[in-house]
């Protein structure tokens, strides 16, 4: 009955010749399409720009391109003194100034072998666990944005606003601090500060209960996220991942508990790792609730500094800051744990200089971008989007 | 049923046999051979769509969602910001016209025409109140939902036209999904067409009313309706891209889908065809299964509460606020929930809702034939 006349290779038309079925094959060009994402489109967090190669929605390759906001970081730091290198880091991570200052004055001050007043190092840890929640709740709330939820967005960043007030009052500046400085504290923090932090804690915690149940609460949010972008503890580990997106793969890897600094090691805290319960253990959502979680061990984190932290009588910030810093000549890597994972300084000194020799920022973000080759293939671009967002990256950091 | 329908009704502007008194009045005004009325007829649902599009669409939309996320919206133009929009609109009126290189023009500039077109023309059958239509067709129901088609060929146009890959995925999903969502949402309606009868849409709000009010709505009147009430309005969300159904234009992973290359004036036609269409499915679920313009105050005794609150005036007022309250839910909505992915929305279609669809369709014939 039916006769199947092949012509060439390709797509198949079928056309009917007198009472025959003929299947006539056309040389009909299917190719993937080159889509450039980025680096002005509204879900690449900044100005990342993702080559993809798509077949139809289905991303078959999405090949990060860096370097739209590429800074001479490291070029500058070679050129200024060693406390005017604190402005910079400010500017990595922009969403958490204050972590990247910690991370880099503890650099230097393992450098120098300082002994640090112990009020210090509590006002440290309470103004960079303050910031920490201020940079998770932007990661939350742009992750709804992302998946089209706009709502949660804005109830996020209304709490922000409040941990940006706080850190306004103690450093005057709202994102760019320059607060921690090498060996102390630009000034000790106001006369109410620890009240008002606490009625923060308290204000906020029913606040963030009422974010999950708007986020995780919502089928369509759990059906985007759940089994999406899953990355296995082994790769992760490979890729050198770090901080959240490490733990949301199931490893229990926390700086301020593996490789402990500060005043950290008297505090109680958890470290975050999914139970498999709510999600698959590396997947996006894994990931977002790692973050969610994370706020409320960073809470107690600040109660337990509250509680410990000496009386500010007689208390003089900036007693233990070195006058000249001029370090011996050797090198240093010192590392902390960011809100998006491990951010390390590698600063060498001649020991003439009173300025760094070379200064290296590892930066979490990059190392966790790099794994988008690995993440995104064979994924959706809704779901890329999906991906990106629970990666969490700041092209501050990631350009430097 | 319908005879005895149209007997109780009472309406003092009502006198002849026809209903429609208005538009059929408006029909016959003509001045020195121009025909006014018809222009008249066409321009009262236009200034509609055009008002509300300026006052409540835009206004609405950013005061509601200003409201549930923790702000104020827009404060600074007019008290509460009442004139934002009237001034966003001559800041568009005012912005130059541009028509990108590389795209093709003729399908760029038709497309918005196509689509505001589209939303507009369903407006033709739209019974605003018991006196006004604009045409009392008795494929009424029919037209509409084919009309709605249309718009897929102005969507498909702009993003085809933009010559952007953006655009034309959120064009060939905007398709996928329209054509889609058009099937549960036809049999939905058809289960409520059943019900009537009819698919003269004044005749379905007319067989709609009576003594007690909202007991007459077909979404009461039998135990089923509310399912197909639920799938079409489900369906409906789909069909003008409202969250969380909005993946044509997902700003977060198509930049603005197919209307990404669009500026100024045009980029209006396609709001104003985008909010003309939330009025127009609103309009449509209220007159199929929320009795239209009919009152839903039941008579109390000597508190004649129906009686007193129908009428042409009454009608339009009805009508409008049942628009309106449908169009709130899919503010509500829309600020509430995240969007689905392309093939979670194809399965709920494929899968849920057509099913669900034609399970309804069964149980309300079985309804209508078995119980009187």
């Amino acid at each position: 009955m039916q006769e199947l006349e092949r012509v060439g290779q390709g797509s198949v038309r079928v056309t009917r010749k007198s009472d025959k079925l003929v299947i006539v094959e056309k040389d009909l060009a299917t190719e993937q399409m080159v889509l450039a994402m980025g680096p002005q489109h509204p879900s690449t967090h900044g100005v990342l720009k993702l080559e993809c190669l798509t077949d139809g929605e289905v991303i078959t390759e999405a090949i990060p391109c860096l370097g739209y906001l590429h800074r001479c970081f490291e070029k500058c730091c070679e050129n200024v003194d060693y406390p005017a290198i604190v402005p910079y880091t400010d500017r990595l991570d922009y969403l958490s100034g204050m972590n990247s200052e910690f991370a880099y004055a503890l650099a230097v001050e393992k450098l120098l072998d300082l002994e640090i007043p112990r009020r210090v190092e509590f006002i440290r840890v309470i103004v960079s666990e303050l910031n920490r929640i201020a940079s998770h709740l932007v990661a939350i709330g742009t992750y709804g944005i992302d998946l089209g939820a706009f709502t949660p967005f804005l109830f996020c960043f209304r709490d922000r606003e409040i941990i940006l007030g706080l850190l306004e009052w103690a450093s005057g500046a709202r994102m760019l601090y320059n607060y921690i400085w090498i060996g102390g504290l630009a000034c000790d923090v106001p006369a109410d500060f620890l009240k008002r932090v606490r009625e923060f804690i308290a204000y906020f915690r029913p606040k963030a209960v009422e974010l999950q149940e708007l986020l995780t609460g919502n089928e369509i949010f759990v059906k985007r996220t759940y089994g999406i972008g899953i990355m296995p503890a082994d790769v992760a580990i490979n890729y050198g991942w770090s901080g959240p997106m490490l733990r949301g793969s199931g490893v229990k890897w926390d700086l301020r508990r593996n490789d402990p600094y500060s005043v950290y090691p008297e505090l109680d805290f958890k470290v975050v790792v999914p139970d498999g319960k709510l999600s698959v253990i590396g997947d996006c959502l894994s990931r977002h609730l790692v973050r969610a979680v994370e706020m409320e061990e960073s809470l107690k984190i600040i109660e337990q500094c509250i509680d410990k932290i000496p009386s500010s009588e007689g208390f003089n910030s900036r007693v233990a800051i070195p006058k000249r810093i001029r370090p011996k000549a050797g090198e240093v890597y010192s590392r902390a744990e960011n809100p998006r994972g491990e951010l390390g300084f590698y600063i060498e000194s001649d020991g003439k200089s009173t300025k760094p020799v070379r200064c290296k920022a590892r930066s979490s973000c990059f190392v966790n971008l790099s794994a988008m080759k690995d993440l995104s293939k064979g994924q959706l671009i809704p779901d890329l989007v999906a991906i990106i967002g629970s990666i969490d990256i700041v092209l501050g950091e990631v350009d430097r | 049923m319908s005879t005895t329908a149209f007997s109780q009704f009472s309406m003092p502007l009502l006198m002849g046999n026809s209903l429609n008194v208005w538009s059929e009045a408006l029909v016959g005004f003509n001045i020195m051979g121009l025909p006014l009325g018809l222009i008249i007829i066409a321009v009262i649902p236009l200034l509609f769509i055009a008002l509300y599009s300026l006052t409540y669409g835009v206004y609405g939309e950013r005061k509601i969602s200003a409201f549930m996320q923790d702000r104020l919206g827009p404060m600074e133009v007019g008290k509460w910001g009442i004139l934002q929009t009237i001034a966003d609109i001559l800041k568009l009126i005012q912005k130059e016209d541009i028509v990108p290189t590389s795209a093709d023009k003729f399908l760029f500039v038709i497309g918005p025409g196509i689509l505001f077109v589209g939303s507009f023309l369903a407006y033709a059958v739209l019974p605003f109140s018991p006196a006004f239509i604009g045409a009392s067709l008795n494929v009424g129901l029919y037209y509409a939902i084919g009309i709605v088609a249309i718009e897929v060929v102005g969507i498909l146009a702009a993003g085809w036209g933009s010559n952007n890959k953006w655009s034309l995925y959120g064009a060939v999903r905007s398709v996928a999904q329209i054509v889609s969502y058009e099937i549960p949402a036809a049999i939905a309606l058809l289960c409520g067409a059943m019900m009537a009868g009819t698919l003269d849409m004044q005749q379905i709000n007319v067989l709609q009313s009576g003594d007690y009010g909202f007991a007459h709505f077909y979404l009461f009147q039998s135990p089923i309706a509310w399912l197909p009430f639920l799938i079409y309005f489900i369906a409906s969300l789909a069909e003008v891209n409202r969250a969380p159904f909005d993946i044509p234009e997902a700003e977060s992973e198509l930049v603005a889908g197919y209307f990404t290359e669009y500026s100024g004036m045009k980029f209006a036609v396609i709001f104003l065809a985008e909010y003309g269409s939330m009025f127009m499915v609103s309009a449509i679920i209220s007159v199929v299964f929320l009795g239209g313009w009919n009152s839903p105050l039941p008579n109390l005794g000597s508190f004649a509460l129906n009686t007193w609150t129908n009428g042409p005036i009454w009608g339009a007022f009805w009508m409008i606020s049942k628009g309106f309250f449908f169009i709130f839910v899919q503010m509500w909505l829309r600020w509430t929930l995240p969007r689905l992915r392309v093939d979670q929305l194809m399965y709920l279609c494929w899968k849920v809702l057509t099913p669900f669809a034609f399970i309804s369709f069964v149980l309300t014939a079985l309804w209508e034939i078995y119980v009187p």
